[in-house]
């Protein structure tokens, strides 16, 4: 993985720099010692590491927009951080760059349940949004897989999604507003409790923009009531052509699921190996959960079993309770662990259309082989985003290289049935060399000069997102 | 100009001299655009209907009626309502589907599932300096880059000119009821409707028309679903007054096409304000807003006014928007933004018309 070298400039003011960011932060807030700053080398892309300059901890958006006007000033490249769990590189810092981490700004500043939103400050957790409302009814419904310790920084710069996505939307769509700091240190209010935006989206450009336009620093997020209830089927067939179809006939019927989970057999295997959740050994297994009141649930559930039992399903299981709901869960979220124990593997996000389906998990079976290394598929089969995880050995010299180049022909794949490279995880430095596979040089341009208007200077985590020649230009303005 | 091809487009976009007027079926003129047509009739067409991956790709100028029939005879839908204009602008011709997303345009049920902008999957669109631009795609899950499909949806025109969109729709409903409740004012009918929002029984549409005297809830879904939730509804509702149900789908429906429509203020004179707030604060602001007319929807967070002159003036520094969607008054009919994000719109329009040439009096 190529990264842009160090500004040795900014390196050799390293001092300077520190001096002037200690004169607006308190003294807990900056770190710029080796023995500090290793922390925060990388993020949940292990495989890339590189210590920052310094790093700053912010409290407030004052002190937010402080650090940055003096990066500005002086030319320091930023990476902001939330909580470093992306599986992109989003939050890899530079050499030459300083690490303005959110970690601490974790207030919820106003709980509205007449008007159905939260405002909090962005480094406070995905899970503890929810926590602040759940008491009174109330959940934040964008639901990623780290959301324990993700931070809502990090969810709104990555537009995360989740399971639950299929009904709910993913984070673009329940953010109603945010205080945005651009490079310069200017502090802006985008959006706000009311909805839609009166000028141009600019909420929906921000969102998704990989920190590469502003900090967000504090968010206003639409929160939901808690449904009545919800419950999974487990479904297991022999062939995922079939497994396909019954996804397809359950959203033709007019249902509409929150969560349509598929897992394959390697996936399956491994699953059961780790967490015994009584699965069934088949070729795939699909997990449906519906919402409503107990009737509703029911109603919702025949008409699902319907379908399943058409397809000729080889384990059909509903859950009659909470305890059996666990259960069915219980192996598709540990599905990621259970991989994790067999080897490492390095998880990849594309989205297909639903329809392709069959003929990319065949292709991957086929790489697989050619590749000589397994691949286990996990799947959000409603909305066609596929994560497929390459098992490979860190200890082989080569074998990252060799997976590394696999993902990136499922990539291509994924793109060349009419799919994209990444679906909720954010293309950072993982996926940043394959956007022209995606993308024409035309269509780079358009986004790269989105942020010419915000970051006119390229300092903002600017090596991720765009490959490093279409930037290079700008990067060395 | 009627270009029949994105090739053909950019270079008219490039031979152009002055100001384009970009135009779809020409039923939403709202904004003050001026500049030669440059009509997207001639390039018309669904390119791609998947009815099981809930995905619909069309070209800009395909008639938004084309769309909607093709989707309800697989017995599905845009799911965000579109409004229709026509009745309330008094004009005629056909809502493109190009238009509706230039606009993004949305009805009723936006409050609980989403706006235009919501369903937006991809864009195709040719600048102003004549590049032809892709972005999104036809997946529902795709963050590969920045999001332009949002930006673009809602431009009015201004930073490129939409070839193809491709949206998300969802399944129709199986059958829809009313609840109703008489004569609340307007503070008690904001706060039943957030009760109503704040239930888990999925309302999909939350209206007040106080000249009618009239609060208005909507449930949708199978059958069996609609009835009980319209019975524990009711009980939510239960403190505010008493609820009648209307549980005849097509009175039902007829109510919200009116509501989505603005059909109250069709045929009456003046100036309607679009007034995007937070939902709480709307019945004060309304107060202060000197209307002839008024209809609460999204809850209250939107209000549609009947008021000539300056409505901002009126309503003072308000957390919001407010658009100038009929009449003449000498006011912005896009409402002004602070002066950061004014210098980034700017900026956009700037980066992405260079020449200043779309919709120059548009959103300004």
């Amino acid at each position: 993985m190529q990264m842009p070298q160090p500004n040795a400039g900014v390196l050799s003011r390293k001092d300077q720099i520190v001096a002037r960011l200690a004169a607006v932060l308190p003294p807990d807030a900056l770190m710029s010692d080796i023995a500090e700053t290793r922390a925060y080398e990388c993020d949940a892309l292990t495989a890339y590491r590189c210590p920052p300059l310094a790093v700053v901890l912010p409290s407030t958006t004052e002190q937010v927009s402080a650090v940055l006007k003096i990066c500005h000033d002086m030319g320091v490249p930023v990476v902001p951080r939330g909580s470093g769990t992306s599986l992109a590189g989003g939050a890899l810092p530079t050499a030459d760059c300083v690490i303005l981490g959110v970690a601490r700004m974790t207030q919820v500043i106003e709980t509205n349940y007449p008007d159905r939103y939260i405002r909090v400050q962005t480094g406070r957790t995905n899970l503890s949004v929810t926590g602040a409302v759940e008491a009174d009814g109330f959940f934040y419904a964008p639901d990623p897989s780290s959301q324990l310790a993700c931070a809502i920084a990090g969810n709104i710069a990555m537009n995360s999604g989740g399971a639950h996505c299929l009904k709910y939307g993913v984070t673009t769509n329940n953010l109603l507003g945010v205080t945005l700091v651009t490079m310069d240190g200017t502090v802006m209010e985008i959006g706000g409790a009311h909805m839609d935006a009166g000028g141009l989206d600019l909420l929906g450009v921000i969102c998704g923009s990989e920190g590469q336009l502003g900090v967000v620093t504090e968010a206003t997020l639409r929160i939901l009531p808690k449904p009545e209830g919800a419950r999974p089927v487990l479904m297991g067939y022999d062939s995922s052509e079939v497994a396909g179809q019954v996804v397809t006939d359950i959203i033709k019927a007019g249902i509409l699921p929150v969560a349509i989970e598929f897992m394959d057999r390697p996936c399956i295997e491994a699953t059961e190996a780790f967490a015994k959740a009584g699965y069934p050994i088949c070729e795939a297994l699909l997990i449906v959960e519906v919402e409503g009141s107990p009737a509703e649930i029911d109603a919702q559930l025949a008409l699902i079993m319907q379908i399943a039992r058409s397809h000729n399903p080889v384990e059909l299981r509903e859950a009659k309770d909470a305890d059996e709901a666990g259960r069915i869960w219980l192996g598709r979220k540990s599905a990621f662990g259970a991989m994790g124990q067999i080897n490492d593997y390095m998880c990849l996000d594309g989205t297909i259309p639903v329809s392709a389906l069959p003929y990319v998990l065949r292709r991957i079976g086929e790489m697989s082989k050619e590749y000589g290394l397994g691949v286990g598929n996990v799947f959000h089969a409603g909305d066609g985003n596929m994560h497929p995880l390459i098992l490979f050995d860190a200890n082989k010299p080569g074998d990252l290289e060799l997976c590394e180049a696999f993902g990136a022909d499922i990539l291509r794949l994924c793109v060349e049935v009419g799919g994209c490279l990444t679906g909720e995880h954010g293309v950072g430095i993982e996926k940043r060399d394959l956007m022209h596979v995606q993308f024409a040089t035309a269509d780079l341009e358009a986004q790269m000069a989105v942020k010419d208007v915000f970051d006119p200077g390229w300092l903002l985590n600017a090596a991720k997102v765009f490959p490093l020649d279409s930037s290079a230009p700008r990067r060395a303005a | 100009m009627t270009p029949e091809t994105e090739e053909a487009l950019a270079q008219m976009i490039v031979a152009a001299d002055g100001p384009l007027r970009i135009v779809g079926g020409g039923t939403r003129p709202i904004g003050r655009a001026t500049g030669a047509a440059l009509s997207l009739a001639g390039m018309a067409g669904i390119t791609l209907y998947e009815p099981g991956a809930l995905t619909l790709v069309a070209k800009a100028g395909t008639p938004l009626a084309e769309v909607q029939a093709r989707l309800a005879a697989e017995n599905q839908r845009l799911a965000f309502e579109p409004m229709d204009h026509r009745a309330l602008l008094g004009t005629s011709g056909e809502p493109t589907i190009g238009g509706m997303v230039a606009a993004n345009v949305s009805g009723p049920r936006r409050i609980t599932v989403g706006a235009c902008r919501d369903f937006m999957l991809g864009v195709r669109f040719v600048d102003g300096a004549g590049h032809i631009v892709k972005n999104g795609g036809r997946v529902m899950k795709n963050v590969t880059g920045y999001d332009l499909v949002k930006l673009l949806t809602g431009s009015y025109g201004t930073l490129g000119v939409l070839t193809e969109v491709s949206l998300k729709v969802l399944p129709d409903v199986q059958t829809q009821a009313t609840l109703v409740l008489d004569g609340l004012n307007d503070a008690t009918a904001v706060a039943a409707m957030a009760a109503a929002l704040s239930s888990p029984f999925e309302v999909t549409g939350a209206a007040h028309d106080p000249a009618a005297g009239r609060t208005l809830l909507r449930l949708e879904g199978f059958a069996a679903s609609v009835a009980y939730r319209a019975q524990a509804l009711a009980g939510v509702l239960a403190p505010f007054g008493s609820v009648t149900l209307m549980d005849d789908q097509a009175a039902s429906a007829a109510l919200w096409a009116a509501i989505r429509d603005v059909t109250a203020f069709a045929g009456q004179q003046g100036c309607v304000w679009r007034l995007s707030v937070k939902a709480s604060d709307a019945p004060a602001l309304v107060a202060k807003a000197g209307a002839r007319a008024v209809i609460y929807d999204w809850a209250g967070g939107l209000v549609w006014l009947l008021a000539d002159g300056d409505l901002r003036a009126r309503l003072g520094d308000f957390k919001g928007h407010a658009t100038l969607v009929r009449g003449q008054a000498d006011v912005p009919v896009f409402q002004p933004e602070p002066a950061p994000v004014a210098a980034l719109t700017a900026g956009l329009r700037a980066k992405f018309d260079p020449r200043g040439i779309f919709n120059p009096g548009m959103m300004g």
